[in-house]
């Protein structure tokens, strides 16, 4: 698997962390328990098509999102996660 | 049939010719008192279990594939009660105790190995660690030995103790740890559950789940027809979410895949299975000659079975900062499982919010060494209809309640446990 940073150009996957899902959204501060439990606990766990979060440590630092298909590991597309960086790779 | 020394002889004498089938492929029925999804070493020990235990013999395995096509026959066949929580010490203690006698209950050579577990340190601080959980294992009655410097190099001569960065201090060892030969384990306890009346059934896959009006499950759909039951448990592994899912249900649970490695046979060299405790590598050297190896799972979502190199490399550096001498043995397989990462790192054994539905998964990438806890306790839920007391707290709702197991203390991030 390699994952083509939007950055940084194609890189291996050794320099990146995954975190998850990036469907799940953080519920807001006045939640309901039964909110933040599903968003802490809970899974789609996906089979098939699926959008997460990857971290580019061994390279630009950014946070991606990335499609991924989890039962073949085939990348769709890469974009920077929502926040500054998003802006710089849109100039 | 029965195996023993003189039904060996017999079939030496006609040339090996005429065994019997070890258990029988059964066609399904149109309804069973349980119905157990999935094929593996867990679902077939739950069968036995039942059959054995709790005298329900009306009792049929589904298996999608072939019996033990999955994690069974995937892993690097490690067995120990090394845990240090309570209802994890009880439980794999409970496990390793079924271990002991399996070949006997089974009637089936399982090549169960007590041949110890170790796990290295390599700093005062991890010999501390060890030192702690050595005394938890022994308050909760289980063996285990600190050795110092000494005794690992009279034990285990050929490791690299002077490496710079990480050098070899001790060990934690437990002698009842070992390993045991998971296809046999799969047809023992096929073996057994069949000839107590289990109909085994291979390539059936369930797609979906019989419901009454009032939600009760009744029966599954399976690709060979549809089949009726008055409970259904799941051991489906890292499928759980996929099984579970046609029950309308959402699981604490991540699907991750494991890589395990082989090298070419080489003369006998280790002697137990044995851990290192600055990486994440662990190893034992099977009957064949080969070095089996593992260490951390890829950390990605995954059902595809099969891993990335980054992992298979940082594996490789565990192996050779032990021992660097293995550096020119050749790899000769490789392979994945897909294992089901809890979110506290340890088991789920309960009913579902559904009638009529149990679970059992979350086994991280520790299920081997539980089969036949697992099956126990398992067969135990649904017998009874309450937990097992060495299973009773592998709630489903112990997430809800805070009540979490967590080994390892990382959280709900199923990838780093």
């Amino acid at each position: 698997m390699r994952i083509v940073c939007p950055f940084c150009g194609e890189r291996e996957l050794g320099e990146f962390t995954y975190l998850g899902d990036a469907k799940s959204a953080r519920p807001a501060a006045g939640a309901s328990e039964d909110e933040v439990f599903d968003y802490v606990y809970m899974r789609d766990n996906v089979a098939g098509p699926m959008s997460e979060y990857w971290y580019h440590g061994g390279g630009c630092r950014a946070w991606l999102k990335v499609a991924r298909n989890t039962l073949t590991h085939e990348i769709s597309s890469v974009e920077p996660a929502a926040g500054v960086g998003a802006k710089q790779a849109a100039r | 049939m029965k195996y023993s020394i003189f039904s060996l002889a017999r079939a030496a004498f006609s040339g090996h010719k005429n065994w019997q089938r070890a258990w029988r492929d059964a066609t399904p029925k149109s309804h069973y008192d349980v119905v157990v999804i999935g094929g593996g070493g867990h679902g077939l020990a739950t069968a036995w279990f039942l059959a054995s235990e709790y005298g329900i013999r009306n009792v049929a395995v589904l298996e999608k594939g072939w019996i033990g096509s999955g994690n069974a026959g995937r892993n690097t066949t490690i067995i120990r009660s090394n845990y240090g929580l309570p209802g994890n010490t009880g439980f794999y203690e409970l496990s390793m105790k079924l271990w002991e006698r399996m070949e006997q209950d089974l009637n089936y050579n399982t090549m169960v190995s007590q041949r110890g577990v170790i796990n290295l340190y390599h700093s005062d601080a991890q010999r501390d660690a060890y030192a702690r959980r050595g005394n938890t294992m022994r308050i909760n009655g289980i063996d285990a030995e600190l050795l110092d410097l000494a005794a690992v190099r009279k034990m285990m001569p050929f490791l690299n103790f002077d490496n710079a960065r990480f050098p070899v201090q001790g060990g934690l060892l437990q002698r009842r740890g070992g390993t045991a030969r998971h296809d046999a384990v799969v047809w023992g306890y096929a073996h057994a559950a069949s000839a107590l009346g289990v109909d085994i059934i291979q390539n059936c896959e369930v797609t979906g789940f019989v419901r009454d009006g009032s939600g009760k499950v009744t029966g599954v759909e399976t690709s060979r027809g549809r089949i009726g039951a008055a409970k259904v448990g799941m051991a489906v592994a890292g499928s759980s979410s996929r099984v579970a899912a046609m029950a309308g249900m959402r699981l604490p649970i991540e699907s991750h895949v494991l890589q395990a490695f082989v090298s070419e046979a080489i003369k006998p060299l280790i002697p137990n299975v044995m851990t290192f405790g600055a990486g994440h590598f662990y190893v034992s050297q099977s009957d064949k000659g080969g070095l089996v190896f593992g260490g951390d799972i890829d950390g990605y979502n995954s059902y595809a079975q099969r891993g990335n190199l980054p992992v298979m490399e940082d594996v490789c550096e565990g192996g050779m900062a032990l021992m660097p001498m293995i550096g020119r043995i050749r790899l000769l397989r490789q392979w994945g499982g897909i294992m089901d990462m809890s979110m506290d790192g340890s088991p789920i054994i309960d009913k579902t919010p559904v009638d009529g539905l149990y679970l059992n998964a979350g086994w991280c990438y520790g299920g081997f060494k539980a089969t036949p806890g697992s099956g126990l306790v398992f067969a135990h839920l649904l017998a009874r209809d309450e937990p097992h007391k060495e299973a009773a707290r592998f709630r489903l709702d112990r997430f809800r309640r805070g009540a979490m197991i967590d080994e390892k203390g990382q959280g709900a991030q199923p990838n780093l446990h």
